[in-house]
Order: structure tokens, then C-alpha cells, then sequence
């Protein structure tokens, strides 16, 4: 039997300890918005937090999550337990960065979004004034095969910037 | 592309750990990050009947860093730790520079010291700045604490003096000296792949500008990390001046037998290896903007060389 935090809620579950994190939060939370590509560690399409740094679902079983406080893309622009800059909701629904990432046409096909959010969400709580070049090394595990990168790196350095104009104000 | 099933137990101190691995013996693996062998037990490379999670045992995790300016990293110390410490990046500027190439943040954040040492992939970083630095690794059996240098630690691909009942719990890396240079660089496809073939070195100078010990460390090339003992031996006694790189870098594929394989051919990693050792040595060599003493209050510039 695991206890944790799932985008704030409790969560209490018995699993096979052979499940990945990943996949318990698809196939038993029905949390789909995280994805799975290459369920070994190379793609980064399933990248979640815990305890509030980017992990990847697939490399972590979710009985290791015992305890944690897990957040999905599902829980970026809804109650978030770190309240860090990038979860303030817009009047979209969505967070800072996730309309962010709708303007600046930064998916296409959108199979590798959650991770990119969750990758980019983390890098904001802990650098808010990243250099392009930080952006890049940041995502630099995420694959992306439709946008050529550009856009991504453009929203998360335009929703940087909002987010420090925010605070600001 | 599911691991196959396995029982799991999480201990929660080393007493537990060694008793657990000494009754499960070889159908046993233990889990530290993660972060290879999640992918070996999900391509069913292996499929071990237990795993043996390290991630509770108390104390595994700690990072002490002593007045000297060495430090005693236990084997659960994660690789992002290693990297954000601004304490180590003071002390052990040469872990600090090479933690950036380490993968992936995602991976960082779960992937620990011990557990790239363990695993001893010949591509990979922790294992080549483990030699450069002359690091002790204590492993635990249940018959006590030995303890055993990073050189002989390493003994081929994918092996370690790890006997079937030990592991490897901590991992000491003595403090740099004054007049310590150290280099760090690689070549990978894309930044955070596994290494074509990387350098890690460390450069001892004393107050005449002489080089007195150097440690220069091959990565990528062979089955393990390797010194390039022909580059240390020139480097000895010499003036430490830019254009020595240039002289003893073609010394660098002395005794080097590279791999071929899909990534880059043996003659190209032979290339490379020159190349990197010139690189690396020419900007170890280069007039520092202070020599870097052993008092804590100056050892600050030793961070400005890491980056």
C-alpha cells in the first residue's frame, strides 16, 4: 500500500511494485495527460514532478513514490503544492507557461507538451531569468519532432518574463 | 517494454541492506537512481526476481565536506546535488564541472554518485572524475568496511571489486592541494548523451609554475576509464605553459586500444582523445588569474576555473 500527494490530492493505493510511476498514473489515477513514448528513459514525454524536481514517470516505480508529492501536467494550473511563480492561474484556466505555449505555437501534434511543462515548470521555480542557453541545456532531454525547438524555447523565455513582470507588479 | 515482475524491499538502514543482499544473492539487484537500470529491467536486458531499493536507508545520502576540503559523499548523494552544492563547487571544482554533462536534468535529479560508480559504465562521467580525483569507495559486506582506491575499483565493462555481497556505500575524494588546475570535456552526438570519449585531468603547480603531479583521465576510449600515463610522465617537471598541451597531447593514444562501434570509429576516438587532452590541458596550463591556495577564502577561484 502507497500514500501520496497527487496534484494535492491524497492518493492511497496497493500496486505491483513492478509499475512504473508513469503508468500508475495513467492506468489506476486515469491521469493520461502524461504520456508515455519510449518507456526507457530517452524520449522525456513523461516527466513529472516529485517533491517538486522533473523526474521521468517511466524511471521511477511507484511504489518509490511512497510519501511524495507528485504533480502532473493535469495539476500545473490547479492546486499546486509547491506555489512557485508558474502555477498562477491566467484566465484561461491555464498557467503562465501552458499560454504560453498555445501563443507562441509551441506544439504541434502536443505528444510531448506534459513533459516540456513540467520540464520548463521546474526549471522556472528554481531559475525565473533563464538564459536561452539555460532553456536549451534545460530541455535538452525532451524530445520534440514536430516544432524544430524554437517556439518551445521562445514561450518558456516569454513566460519568464510575465511571470517576473507578475511578481513585479 | 514492461519490466518483468519482481519482489521489492526497501530497507530502511545498511544493516537491513547487507542482510537483504546476503539473502538474496544473485537473484537480488539493488536500485540506488535508478536511472540505468530502469531501462535494462524495462528492455528485459535483466530480469532480477528482487530488487533491493537503497532510496530509504538512512544516511546514504549525506554529503560532508571537511575542513580540509575533502569530502565524504555517501553513495545516495544524486547527481543534481553534486551539481547545485556551491560548498562542493569551492572544494572539488573538477566534480562541479563535470556534472553538467551528466545526462539530463530529469535524470540528475534521480540518478546517484554511488550508483554510476556501481554501474561503471565506460562512457559515462562519475567514474572517470572518481579516478582523476584519486577517490577512496568504501564498499560494505557483511563482514565490515573495505575500503578500495577508484583505480582499482574499476576493473573492466560493466565490473567493479563489488563482490556478489557488498555495496558500495560512500565514496571519499581527497582535498585539491594549492596550485591544483583541473579540466574537464567530452564529446557526445547530442549534449547529455553518453560519452564518444571524454577527459577529466588534474594538474598539481607549484610556486615556481612547475608541474609536480598530474592525473589525466580517458573516458569513452576503453572498457574502463583509463590514465593516460604517458601524458602524466611528460607533464612532470615541465614549466606549466600553454604550449606544453600541444607537446604531450599525441601522447595520449599511447597504449589506447579505442572501440570501434555505431557512434564513432576507433581512429576517430583516437582523435578525439588528442584533441580533447590538448584542449583541456591548454586551458589548465593557462596563466590563472590567481594560483589558487589551499585557505578557504581564496579557494574561490577555483569556482571561476570550473565554468
Amino acid at each position: 500500500m502507497i500514500r501520496l500527494s497527487v496534484n494535492g490530492k491524497s492518493v492511497e493505493q496497493a500496486v505491483e511494485p513492478r509499475m512504473t510511476l508513469a503508468d500508475f498514473l495513467r492506468e489506476t489515477l486515469d491521469l493520461t495527460g502524461t504520456h508515455l513514448g519510449c518507456e526507457h528513459g530517452v524520449c522525456g514525454a513523461c516527466t513529472v514532478l516529485v517533491d517538486g524536481r522533473s523526474v521521468r514517470g517511466c524511471l521511477m516505480y511507484a511504489v518509490q513514490a511512497d510519501g511524495a508529492a507528485v504533480v502532473t501536467v493535469e495539476g500545473l494550473a490547479e492546486l499546486c503544492p509547491m506555489n512557485g511563480p508558474a502555477v498562477k492561474r491566467g484566465e484561461t484556466g491555464l498557467s503562465v507557461l501552458q499560454a504560453s505555449f498555445r501563443q507562441h505555437h509551441a506544439l504541434q501534434c502536443g505528444f510531448c507538451t506534459p513533459g516540456l511543462l513540467t520540464t520548463a515548470h521546474a526549471l522556472l521555480e528554481e531559475t525565473p531569468d533563464p538564459t536561452p542557453d539555460q532553456v536549451r541545456h534545460a530541455i535538452s532531454g525532451n524530445l520534440c519532432r514536430c516544432t524544430g525547438y524554437i517556439p518551445i524555447v521562445e514561450a518558456i523565455l516569454d513566460a519568464a518574463r510575465r511571470l517576473r513582470e507578475g511578481s513585479a507588479a | 517494454m514492461k519490466a518483468a515482475a519482481f519482489d521489492y524491499l526497501a530497507p530502511r538502514s545498511l544493516d537491513e541492506a547487507v542482510e537483504a543482499l546476503l539473502q538474496h544473492g544473485e537473484d537480488a539487484k539493488l536500485l540506488a537512481g535508478g536511472q540505468s537500470l530502469a531501462p535494462v529491467l524495462a528492455l528485459r536486458l535483466a530480469s532480477p526476481s528482487v530488487l533491493i531499493d537503497l532510496n530509504r536507508v538512512e544516511g546514504l545520502g549525506r554529503l560532508e565536506i571537511g575542513a580540509d576540503g575533502s569530502v565524504l559523499a555517501g553513495a545516495m548523494v544524486r547527481s543534481r546535488t553534486l551539481e547545485l552544492s556551491p560548498e562542493l563547487a569551492l572544494v572539488q571544482p573538477l566534480i562541479h564541472a563535470a556534472m553538467p554533462w551528466v545526462a539530463h536534468v530529469q535524470i540528475r535529479n534521480r540518478g546517484t554518485l554511488g550508483g554510476s560508480l556501481a554501474h561503471a559504465d565506460p562512457s559515462a562521467e562519475l567514474p572517470a572524475v572518481a579516478l582523476a580525483c584519486d577517490a577512496t569507495l568504501r564498499l560494505q559486506g557483511p563482514s565490515g568496511v573495505r575500503e578500495v582506491t577508484a583505480e582499482s575499483f574499476f576493473q573492466g565493462l560493466f565490473t567493479t571489486a563489488l563482490a556478489g555481497d557488498e555495496l558500495l556505500v560512500g565514496v571519499r575524494f581527497p582535498g585539491c592541494p594549492a596550485g591544483r588546475r583541473h579540466g574537464f570535456a567530452e564529446i557526445a552526438r547530442r549534449h547529455g548523451d553518453y560519452a564518444m570519449l571524454g577527459v577529466a585531468l588534474s594538474v598539481d603547480v607549484d610556486v615556481d609554475a612547475r608541474v609536480i603531479a598530474a592525473r589525466v583521465v580517458l573516458f569513452g576510449a576503453a572498457d574502463l576509464p583509463v590514465r593516460a600515463h604517458a601524458v602524466e610522465a611528460a607533464l612532470i617537471g615541465e614549466p606549466a605553459v600553454v604550449s606544453l598541451a600541444e607537446r604531450v597531447a599525441p601522447l595520449a593514444t599511447d597504449g589506447l586500444e579505442p572501440r570501434s562501434d555505431h557512434q564513432a570509429s576507433a581512429e576517430y576516438r583516437r582523435e578525439l582523445a588528442r584533441v580533447l587532452v590538448r584542449r583541456t590541458l591548454a586551458k589548465a596550463l593557462a596563466p590563472q588569474a590567481v594560483a589558487v591556495p589551499a585557505t578557504p577564502s581564496a579557494r574561490g577561484n577555483a569556482r571561476v576555473d570550473a565554468r
